[in-house]
């Protein structure tokens, strides 16, 4: 398996399934019906159909997982992906961690704050996003170790409590996420082309 | 009337800073609740029963060192499911519960540290590919729940 990636990237990943993802052809209605399946065919990603072998699972965390990210108003959106990125570190899912990396260096321009991220070395970010990192490295664990010093950080660093609560469901939302993608496959190379 | 997991555990009720930031995501809310639902109490429940869906769930809040959470599970369940719960009762002799349990503990406490090998693990042990998936959401969801809980408490002033 040597196209299988084992550090941290910003690029763009392919992910593997472990088990086999449903067939289209062969899915339920129910299957369907979470997919979303569009008349017009759109590509379904490997990941999408290992989940779909839990049709009701599927439907309702999709919408879920949309809002937590993209919702309007609280806490900006780089933020959340700065949140959804250190806790995929943290929990070691490299596919994760190199699509809400780049969506956050995309909103943010600030590939710096990855590097360091990736690297380990959160202290050394500004006192904001270090706030946001080390709280996110704390709930991240098990059990979480956030605390009221880790939440006076974020109100020092000017958080209001909605904002709070938006980085808390992008945190919890990827120790969902990772639980699944890291667990049920691996991040490979794309193939070329 | 369903109860509003998510609030009764954060007392929301009792804790307005709480009540307001909740408010504030009101569809997020329902959504987390609908997803508790659909982990825990699905319309298909395949070969993972909702017996075995609460004592995993149980099992996880316990390992996060969460009482009230686990407390919220551990109701209604009988001994086998309460026996299922506990991570310090010793380890079933059943394989598949066996295997199941021993992936619930891996995937909640060290989830970097899981590889191919522990899905094939739950593949030897007789759990179908569907319940492969099914058990990764019930741990995903309540790791997922457990959090949301967790920094709503912080929110409303918990140490």
């Amino acid at each position: 398996m040597s196209d299988v990636v084992e550090a941290f990237t910003a690029e763009t990943l392919a992910w593997r399934p472990y088990v086999a993802p449903i067939a289209l052809e062969t899915a339920t209605e129910a299957q369907r019906a979470a997919l979303k399946e569009t008349p017009s065919n759109t590509k379904v990603s490997d990941y999408v159909l290992v989940l779909a072998h839990d049709p009701q699972s599927l439907g309702e965390r999709t919408p879920l997982f949309n809002g937590i990210m993209y919702a309007r108003g609280g806490l900006a959106r780089a933020e959340r992906e700065l949140g959804a990125t250190v806790a995929s570190v943290l929990n070691r899912c490299i596919y994760c961690a190199s699509v809400h990396s780049a969506r956050y260096i995309q909103l943010a321009r600030r590939p710096e704050v990855i590097e360091q991220v990736f690297a380990g070395t959160p202290e050394t970010l500004p006192a904001r996003e270090r706030a946001i990192a080390d709280f996110s490295v704390k709930l991240s664990a098990c059990p979480p170790a956030a605390g009221a010093a880790e939440m006076q950080a974020l109100r020092d660093a000017g958080l209001s409590d909605a904002e709070v609560l938006d980085l808390v469901l992008s945190v919890a939302v990827f120790g969902w996420a990772n639980r699944l993608m890291h667990t049920l496959g691996e991040p490979i190379r794309p193939a070329a082309g | 009337m369903p109860v509003d997991v998510i609030a009764v555990l954060a007392d929301a009720a009792d804790n307005p800073a709480v009540a307001a930031a909740m408010a504030g995501r009101a569809d997020l809310m329902a959504a987390s609740e609908a997803n508790y639902r659909a982990v825990m109490t699905p319309d298909d429940p395949g070969g993972l029963s909702g017996e075995e869906r609460r004592a995993l769930a149980c099992r996880i809040a316990m390992l996060n060192g969460d009482a009230p959470l686990a407390k919220h599970y551990v109701t209604g369940l009988g001994a086998a499911g309460a026996a299922l719960a506990d991570p310090e009762a010793p380890s079933p002799a059943d394989t598949r519960l066996a295997a199941m349990l021993r992936h619930v503990d891996l995937v909640t406490r060290h989830p970097r540290e899981a590889t191919r090998a522990d899905i094939a693990a739950l593949t030897a042990a007789g759990l179908a590919t569907a319940d492969i998936v099914r058990l990764s959401q019930v741990i995903a969801f309540v790791n997922y729940q457990l959090r949301v809980i967790t920094g709503l408490r912080l929110i409303g002033g918990a140490a």
